[in-house]
């Protein structure tokens, strides 16, 4: 299901036809996703249908990009083990991402 | 008179003060600050604590341990009034060491602080394998602590908000963005701010942190207060990572890591610095060495509000009976006794608690 919003948007957008980036493989959580190279790594997961970028360490509470502008800390994904701000970082071929501190949940 | 006691002041130490004499049934007026004051009761650390306290002093030590004593209840109330609740959790703090000779000595202290407070002072000593038992994240370095069972920390900000909130439901008067500028005496107190507003009331309690160095010499106080900076840094949320607080870190109820503080003397300067920042991101790796790969979300600087000896200031003005000074560096954990003990001696009331050895009188010249 897709936020209302997007049904109202003309799909043939002249932006969508017009992107001639190329795209490069990352992996986000297991999954792999071409993403435009350059492109802001939370704006692409996003537009890549990824809405869950990670849970809350103390509620379990599902999160996803809120400012866009590297204030409020809601995009965190893992990044070749270091915990990133996706909004803050660019896509580039090959970045192993993965949802923070599942794995720490994980133990006993 | 409109007013039983005008409050200058509306951090953590003037709206528990507030929150108590309201309690009682009394009217106050309570004058807040500006958006640009310094305001320790936005910037502070959290702690609940007891040890390390009055160690010159068993009155202070004392003081507190009263106040962590009935701080559950304070917060509960507060939360069932309001419905904004007020997370704290006293399940002991630590003071951690990195060398056996700083540990000995303060223990050596502490055990002579505890003979005077005739033995109430539950604290014991962990090595560094017991300390792991408890904090399975320490560090090496770390060759023990003191865990002292009266300690505990509490969400500060959660406080300000559940205290200003509950002030207001029980009928006190909040004014914001005011700067007293004037309190006079000429029968009932006027208390004057620079935007023309005047308050008359009964009484008068300077709470007003450091504002209380220009104001209290106007009202017949000393005052001798001074700005300390703490620098302070916090983490993105984490996982459960620390069990219990220290001086250097603890874990607050939303998860995230706040790290402290630096002690510096720089006047009203609340800036961050790049040395002081990187001094205290070493020490909390230092004693937990997974903070390492932890993001910071935030830094901030906050000014503490010292006396000359580190003690509260409770003193009547000789001057202006009716107007008190109320002055603390510890407002967190001190909110509780002045919620529920200093309106019996503002009042002064047969069950007003002793604080002589807080009065101005030390500070006179021998």
């Amino acid at each position: 299901m897709r936020p209302i919003w997007r049904c109202s948007v003309k799909p043939a957008s002249p932006f969508l036809e017009m992107e001639t980036t190329p795209r490069v493989a990352v992996m986000f959580d297991g999954v792999s996703l071409d993403l435009p190279e350059g492109a802001n790594l939370a704006a692409a997961l996003l537009a890549a249908g990824v809405e869950v970028f990670r849970h809350t360490p103390v509620s379990g509470a599902p999160r996803a990009p809120f400012c866009m502008m590297g204030a409020c800390f809601d995009c965190l994904v893992e990044i070749d083990g270091v915990v990133r701000q996706a909004c803050m970082i660019e896509v580039s071929k090959g970045l192993q991402i993965s949802k923070p501190h599942e794995a720490d949940h994980a133990e006993p | 008179m409109e007013t039983d006691y005008a409050i200058i002041g509306g951090g953590v130490v003037g709206l528990s003060v507030a929150w108590g004499l309201l309690k009682r049934g009394l009217t106050v007026t309570v004058l807040d600050g500006e958006d640009g004051s310094f305001r320790a009761s936005r910037g502070n650390f959290g702690l609940v604590w007891v040890q390390s306290k009055g160690m010159d002093q068993p009155r202070y030590a004392k003081w507190s341990q009263q106040s962590a004593a009935i701080w559950a209840e304070f917060a509960e109330e507060l939360g069932h009034n309001t419905g904004q609740a007020v997370p704290l959790e006293q399940k002991g703090g630590y003071d951690f060491h990195f060398s056996e000779e700083t540990l000995e000595a303060t223990v050596a202290k502490y055990e002579a602080l505890k003979a005077k407070l005739g033995g109430d002072y539950p604290y014991e000593v962990l090595g560094h394998n017991a300390l792991r038992k408890e904090e399975p994240h320490i560090g090496p370095k770390v060759v023990g602590a003191i865990l002292h069972h009266q300690d505990g920390h509490a969400n500060p900000l959660k406080l300000l908000k559940s205290l200003a909130a509950d002030v207001r439901r029980m009928g006190g008067r909040v004014l914001t963005g005011k700067t007293v500028t004037d309190v006079a005496k000429p029968d009932g107190f006027r208390v004057t701010c620079a935007d023309g507003t005047v308050v008359s009331a009964g009484k008068v309690i300077l709470s007003a942190g450091l504002g209380a160095a220009v104001l209290g010499p106007k009202m017949g106080f000393e005052a001798p207060v001074r700005p300390q900076r703490g620098q302070v840094l916090i983490t993105e949320k984490l996982p459960k990572l620390i069990n219990r607080p220290s001086l250097i870190a603890r874990q607050v109820d939303e998860g995230g890591i706040q790290i402290g503080a630096t002690n510096e003397e720089v006047g009203t300067d609340d800036r961050v610095t790049q040395p002081g920042l990187s001094g205290l991101a070493a020490e909390a790796i230092a004693a937990y060495p997974a903070l390492a790969k932890a993001q910071l979300v935030r830094s901030w600087g906050a000014l503490r509000v010292l006396s000359p000896d580190g003690l509260p200031i409770y003193q009547e003005s000789p001057e202006m009976p009716g107007a008190y000074l109320v002055t603390c560096h510890s407002g967190i954990t001190l909110a509780a006794a002045h919620a529920r003990f200093l309106p019996d001696w503002l009042e002064g009331t047969g069950d007003a608690p002793d604080l002589e050895v807080f009065s101005e009188a030390r500070f006179a010249v021998s």
